[in-house]
């Protein structure tokens, strides 16, 4: 009862942070001028009509000379119809300067886009977390001898190389030396054939790269912390083996920490690295993003900032709320 | 009874040691503040020793080395793109490396085109002219020298006023400049072939895609220089009057004397073959005036002719002036609302903690595309600046926060209370000097995220420097990230060893601060 409580109150507040922040985006966003101005082979009428059509403008007119002339929605009434449409009609817009895609449906664009993301990123998680957990558990173990201290200057120097030069190694060594994959990933739709596949392993092994560092640094630090701890000698003194006890004591007390670490990597993957999406071409949200950046597209700005915050707030809630289901004797905000 | 105690009478009494009273003896040893002890600790760890040193090297270099250098972030030269690195220590005694030449492997006829340009500019474009050839012959190998096989590039048209200023050049300096022209009739055909300068020989085929020059008996390549009869000059040959090729003063032939056409007068001024390597001497010393005097690029330029050496130089001194501003209007703006927070806890903290998380849950991402678009055309500088300060103080703030909450409930500052301290007094003369070293640490922390931050954000083309008359070293790993199918991986090199090094050091030195400052925390987070 009192988790359930706990899980309520936190999941609230995040609800009131998403809103809050979607807002001031919305009404940011609203203040600045309507793209109203026709692309080559467009109707401006239509362009207007649309426009009138999204509830963003009102009483459009098409004076003598060709201009044509409007009043803005109030930007709440506005906000008002964009939240309406989503909700009953599943409807985030459409592009509207985005040239590719222009007048297709930004929702399906999107989800469109996802796949390459999430696959990136979840074959990375799958290599990176049991990699970096063996050589955290490698170190912890052995720490102090040689083993640890080589593992210990490749966690150091793969958190301090930036990931844009890792990346950047990468595909100069694998991909142009030595020609093992392609430069960019292939855009093709069949991500579960051989060559697509190919295609995204430079991408897969950089985002990898981090992530087994962070958590090799990580594991290290709690295991040792908690080979420390007297109920390990208990352990060892009513008769169990060392490694017995290492497994049902040591491992399961450190995870306390660490799942929840990977529970949230696990979210985040829908967000992706925004530096390796374009560095290996990937055909995915981020450089989705990138480009409604560039051609000042509100709607897919809209969608993807929500989309954004969204997946780090989750992020942030479920490591918080799994501490609770884990150890029992974390009690969260408890008074 | 003798053992009376109440009646001992009083001349028994003696003093136990008469003079010398007791006092507390003095400390023999000085005493270490807190900081003269963060400082001793600091110095004992040698990595962070080493990391500061060279944070140290590489803000001198952000510092000094615009000073040192002609170029500018500005500066581009099409002509030189893709030029190797060339320091002259290395180019002058021939160590094949950062000698400004790449290994080059061609057929017969590249080998024969530089060879070519080599005779007749008479610099090395083969360097020290050795090359080896494979066993079947069609693979030459050497090292080629990537600013002298630049050569004449295109055919340039300059004006008459151009043309006579560089013959004066010429003569004032012994420079050759300009050399004979091809007659237009005599040049190849193919449009990609037409105005190309450095065919200045008689090729086998002139329609053939790929020209292949033709060697007299001795194998020597045979030059195709525009001849006119010294005694009547043409109308479309422009008056030349100055260095000559050696050793022609004239040509006899069927006793008259031709001389060779050095331009030829087209629409718009006279078209010239100018050696580009002295040409660009001759413009930035004669023309722009503006401190360069040969091209020599220490780190190579880009694909479209940056020097990086430049660019990285101005990029970096921006990185690290900007991180800093940024970092110490964090630290004011968070300290101060940290302060106030965990000072004051209760409702006030409550409300100030809710706005900070809302705040600070909003991608910085965003907030730099809402602030892109709503100041559009004004600074991407203070773009950045906005962005950065917007998303960075909480952080700061959040860890003033714990510091306060550390330490308001001790002692001493209870003491303070009760002596009648203002609260202020007791916010920033009794808790704040006690959390000073972790939020110093932190401010150590936050630099080098936030010169990655700024790199990253050049590098995905949302922020974009070069427009403010600076760079980033974000935009120059971009560069470098389309040259690598040019095969010039050294545009990348610089600037991401800059990065790589910039980021090591920064670790480094704040985790030996972390240690230093907090003794208690050593390796919690290693």
């Amino acid at each position: 009862m009192y988790m359930f409580k706990y899980v309520t109150k936190r999941l609230g507040l995040m609800l009131l942070t998403f809103s809050i922040i979607f807002t001031m985006c919305f009404v940011l966003i609203k203040l600045l001028p309507i793209p109203t101005t026709a692309l080559p082979g467009q109707d401006p009428e239509i362009v207007m009509k649309t426009l009138e059509g999204r509830g963003w403008i009102t009483n459009i007119k098409e004076g003598s000379n060709g201009v044509w002339t409007y009043d803005r929605v109030p930007i709440m009434l506005q906000f008002g119809n964009y939240l309406k449409r989503i909700v009953t009609e599943g409807d985030f817009g459409i592009a509207t300067t985005y040239g590719e895609y222009l007048n297709m449906n930004i929702w399906q664009v999107f989800v469109n886009h996802l796949p390459p993301t999430i696959l990136i990123n979840i074959y990375s998680t799958l290599i990176g977390v049991p990699i970096g957990l063996a050589l955290g558990i490698i170190a912890a173990l052995k720490k102090n001898k040689w083993q640890d201290q080589v593992i210990n200057i490749v966690i150091i120097l793969l958190i301090s190389v930036p990931s844009i030069v890792l990346a950047l190694m990468i595909q100069y060594v694998f991909c142009f030396k030595l020609g093992w994959f392609p430069l960019t990933m292939s855009v093709s739709n069949e991500y579960f054939t051989w060559p697509v596949f190919r295609s995204m392993l430079p991408a897969v092994f950089a985002l990898c790269l981090g992530s087994i560092a962070g958590y090799a640094r990580y594991t290290r630090a709690e295991l040792s912390e908690v080979l420390t701890g007297e109920f390990m000698l208990l352990a060892r003194t009513k008769g169990l083996t060392k490694r017995q006890a290492i497994y049902r004591h040591a491992m399961r007390n450190s995870m306390v920490v660490i799942f929840p670490s990977i529970l949230s990597e696990f979210i985040s993957v829908l967000s992706g690295s925004l530096i390796i999406e374009k560095m290996f071409g990937v055909n995915g949200v981020g450089g989705l993003y990138l480009n409604s950046i560039t051609f000042q597209d509100y709607d897919f700005f809209m969608l993807l900032s929500g989309f954004y915050t969204l997946v780090s707030l989750t992020a942030g809630i479920v490591v918080d709320i799994s501490y609770g289901f884990i150890d029992p004797r974390i009690r969260m905000g408890a008074k | 009874m003798d053992n009376n105690i109440n009646n001992i009478p009083i001349e028994k009494f003696r003093l136990a040691s008469r003079g010398d009273l007791l006092h507390d003896s003095k400390f023999e040893t000085k005493p270490v503040s807190y900081f003269q002890g963060a400082f001793q600790r600091f110095s004992k760890n040698k990595g962070a020793v080493v990391g500061g040193i060279i944070i140290a090297v590489l803000v001198l270099f952000a510092i000094l080395a615009p000073f040192f250098t002609p170029f500018k972030p500005a500066y581009y030269d099409m002509v030189y793109a893709y030029v190797n690195p060339r320091l002259n220590v290395f180019a002058e005694s021939n160590i094949n490396f950062w000698d400004g030449c790449r290994q080059k492997d061609t057929n017969q006829v590249g080998y024969l085109k530089d060879l070519a340009l080599a005779t007749e500019t008479g610099r090395e474009v083969i360097k020290n002219g050795e090359y080896t050839v494979s066993e079947d012959g069609s693979v030459y190998s050497y090292r080629y020298d990537t600013y002298y096989g630049v050569g004449f590039g295109k055919y340039k048209t300059i004006s008459q006023e151009e043309f006579l200023d560089i013959q004066r050049y010429q003569n004032e300096t012994g420079r050759q400049v300009l050399y004979p022209v091809v007659k237009s009739s005599d040049r190849p055909t193919l449009e990609k072939n037409k105005y190309d300068a450095n065919i200045y020989y008689v090729v086998e085929n002139r329609k053939a895609s790929t020209l292949r020059p033709k060697l007299d008996k001795e194998g020597n390549i045979v030059p195709n220089y525009w001849k006119y009869d010294a005694a009547k000059p043409s109308s479309t040959i422009p008056e030349y009057n100055s260095l000559r090729l050696e050793g022609e003063n004239g040509i006899q032939e069927d006793g008259k004397q031709y001389f060779y056409a050095y331009g030829r007068k087209v629409d718009g001024g006279i078209e010239v073959r100018a050696e580009y390597y002295e040409y660009y001497t001759y413009r930035h010393t004669e023309v722009l005036k503006d401190g360069i005097s040969e091209p020599n690029f220490i780190f190579g330029t880009t694909q479209t002719g940056k020097d990086i050496f430049a660019c990285l130089a101005y990029g970096a001194r921006f990185s690290f002036l900007f991180a800093t501003i940024v970092a110490i209007a964090n630290f004011l703006v968070g300290v101060i609302w940290g302060s106030i927070s965990g000072y004051c806890g209760g409702k006030i903290d409550l409300t100030m903690e809710r706005i900070a998380e809302i705040l600070g849950s909003v991608p910085t991402m965003i907030v730099i595309t809402l602030l892109k678009y709503h100041m559009g055309t004004a600074s991407q500088v203070l773009v950045l600046f906005i962005a950065f300060f917007a998303t960075g103080w909480i952080g700061m703030a959040g860890r003033t926060r714990m510091q306060f909450y550390r330490f308001k409930n001790q002692e001493y500052v209870l003491a303070a209370r009760t002596l009648g301290a203002r609260d202020t007094r007791i916010m920033f003369k009794h808790i704040f000097p006690n959390g000073l070293g972790t939020i110093v640490t932190s401010v150590a922390l936050v630099i080098p995220s936030m010169i990655y931050s700024e790199t990253s954000l050049s590098y995905l083309g949302i922020i974009n420097l070069e427009a403010g008359n600076t760079t980033s070293v974000g935009t120059l790993i971009a560069a470098g990230q389309q040259s690598i199918t040019a095969n010039a991986g050294y545009v990348a090199l610089f600037p991401c060893m800059f990065l790589v090094l910039l980021m090591l050091s920064f670790n480094l030195f704040g985790n030996g601060l972390r240690d230093a400052f907090n003794p208690s925390l050593r390796g919690t987070e290693e």
